[in-house]
């Protein structure tokens, strides 16, 4: 990995360490809590997506397995949290495999189409099997994280953890792109007959990428249970796969830093938009759209791309 | 005679009920340039994508170095070391020139996504042995000052040889060309020419498919004259420019050279 993305790395992590002393109110910290965890879902779905080029449009399946998985364990069966957190892991590992192995088979349209059904099945599941996730009415008084005798039971240390992971997943994530693997996954994108050609094995690298990115999602799934303490189905809809891949899309998919940007930033559009009152969706819509006209390439690619052309355009 | 490098036997292909390759047997001996000819549509493109693991073999057998070959996936028979590339280019548009060199050097080493992500010291020595090679094929190929162009900016003649290189990135002991001339000008193909002798003279086998006859004349060790998916001639390139049928195939049906 080039040293530029060490400073920014280092960089990002001083803003992270120092942003809490300049928010007031648990209610904010809250949200940058929230933003941690959609930006986890994010990068993984930009390693996914913006790298390799599979699309998933089920991805917050994973998320909500990680969330189910250690809720369930925790409040029915008395587990661990520890115990229960890998529980989540595992499976959506477990499920990342079977799934992965034949819909990444497909390509393009087929495959966005497959990991919609998948989405629609895990959730259905969610919804159906009331005796564990207690159905549409949700699941609740899933216990707190802590760590020995230390309980994230604030808003302030809940931020510590998720953005101390969510750096940890960023350098892995990084040091991966800036490899030979993460080269062999732009490569797939660009064309896959060639990379074949040039010895990449497909199928493993597609089923890798896809088990990754989904234990990014099952974390942060895990981690959103533990923090709210209540999931329910809708927390893990289609509409919530759509939004991880709004938030990626708008970042700027392609470059790990663009799917961080986007996730935070829309995270935290709707708390702006209240000023609006009743109008607020709407105007969420118009910036969304806007952005997706005139930054197709997402903010961060895209807007030095809009700034020069604005300024050429302006000369002649 | 030395132990061919590549031994092909009797192999067919179909696809559904047209058949593109009907009967085709031959062998490369290692050391050698060896040129595939042939009108359109006689299925020498098949013909490496069969070799290369991209299609399925319908019939016959296909050994490198001995060993069967045939209907192996594309990252192994890469791994084995069979390099080639392509007829319409397919370069990584989404990625710069070194890189795709770097893409190139795969299938010699083996840090995975774990040894990656982790930054292991034995994936940190692969890199800058990935690197090195890499820049040392831009130099060799005066390429380096544009390492980090992206590789859709490359002028046509310049991203065929970027084919090439990565293509030898792989340490091929077989190299497998596809129309490497096509679209180049006069002196664009005599740089060819000279690049493929110096990839020759580092020992690397080359098969050759090519529609620019004085390259393939200039060049080869031997020719293969292939039409309707059948061997029509072989030997050395001066009995072939005389042979009637290949004369015959070439200026009896439609011509789609010039």
């Amino acid at each position: 990995m080039g040293q530029k993305n060490y400073f920014k790395l280092l960089g990002l992590s001083i803003a992270v360490a120092v942003l809490p002393f300049f928010v007031r109110g648990d209610y904010y910290l809250s949200i940058l809590v929230f933003m941690g965890i959609n930006s986890l879902v994010v990068m993984g779905l930009s390693l996914l997506m913006g790298y390799a080029g599979q699309i998933s449009l089920g991805h917050a399946a994973f998320y909500g397995i990680g969330a189910y998985c250690t809720g369930v364990l925790t409040t029915h069966f008395g587990f661990s949290i520890y115990l229960s957190f890998f529980g989540g892991i595992f499976l959506s590992v477990l499920a990342a495999i079977i799934i992965g192995i034949p819909a990444l088979r497909l390509k393009g349209h087929y495959l966005a189409v497959a990991t919609l059904g998948i989405g629609e099945i895990v959730f259905i599941i969610f919804n159906e099997w009331m005796e564990f996730t207690g159905g549409p009415s949700g699941l609740s008084n899933i216990p707190g994280l802590h760590l020995g005798n230390f309980q994230f039971n604030t808003s302030f240390r809940f931020y510590y953890l998720i953005w101390g992971i969510n750096l940890l997943a960023l350098l892995f994530s990084l040091n991966v792109i800036h490899s030979r693997v993460g080269r062999a996954l732009r490569s797939m994108h660009g064309s896959e007959t060639a990379a074949g050609a040039m010895g990449v094995n497909l199928s493993l690298l597609k089923i890798q990428i896809f088990v990754l990115s989904a234990i990014y999602a099952s974390i942060a799934g895990s981690l959103y249970a533990h923090f709210v303490t209540f999931i329910s189905p809708n927390n893990f809809s289609l509409m919530v796969s759509i939004m991880f891949l709004m938030m990626g899309v708008i970042g700027g998919i392609h470059n790990i830093w663009g799917a961080l940007l986007g996730a935070s930033l829309l995270t935290f559009l709707p708390e702006y938009l209240r000023i609006f009152n009743q109008y607020d969706i709407l105007v969420y819509g118009a910036i969304l759209l806007a952005i997706l006209l005139f930054l197709p390439e997402g903010i961060l690619e895209g807007t030095p791309v809009l700034i020069r052309k604005l300024f050429r355009t302006r000369k002649t | 005679m030395a132990d061919s490098l590549l031994k092909i036997e009797n192999l067919k292909k179909a696809f559904g009920g047209l058949l593109a390759i009907v009967d085709l047997s031959f062998e490369v001996e290692p050391g050698r340039i060896k040129s595939i000819i042939g009108p359109n549509g006689a299925g020498k493109t098949t013909f490496f994508n069969l070799i290369t693991g991209i299609y399925p073999v319908s019939e016959g057998q296909i050994f490198f170095q001995g060993k069967d070959i045939t209907n192996q996936k594309p990252h192994r028979v890469a791994g084995m070391g069979i390099s080639r590339t392509f007829q319409t280019i397919e370069l990584f548009g989404n990625m710069n020139v070194l890189e795709n060199v770097m893409v190139g050097c795969h299938s010699r080493f083996s840090s995975g996504l774990l040894a990656s992500g982790l930054r292991l010291p034995r994936m940190k020595r692969e890199e800058s042995h990935i690197f090195q090679s890499s820049m040392n094929l831009l130099t060799m190929a005066g390429l380096s000052s544009k390492a980090h162009f992206p590789a859709s900016s490359l002028p046509l003649g310049e991203q065929k040889t970027l084919e090439i290189l990565r293509a030898l990135a792989s340490d091929p002991q077989l190299l497998l060309l596809d129309e490497p001339a096509a679209g180049l000008n006069e002196s664009e193909t005599n740089g060819l020419s000279e690049l493929i002798y110096s990839i020759r003279d580092q020992g690397i086998t080359i098969l050759l498919v090519e529609h620019d006859m004085r390259l393939v004349m200039k060049v080869s060790d031997e020719v293969v004259v292939v039409n309707y998916g059948q061997i029509i001639a072989e030997g050395p390139p001066e009995l072939i420019q005389n042979d009637p049928l290949v004369i015959e195939a070439y200026l009896g049906g439609e011509i789609d050279y010039a």
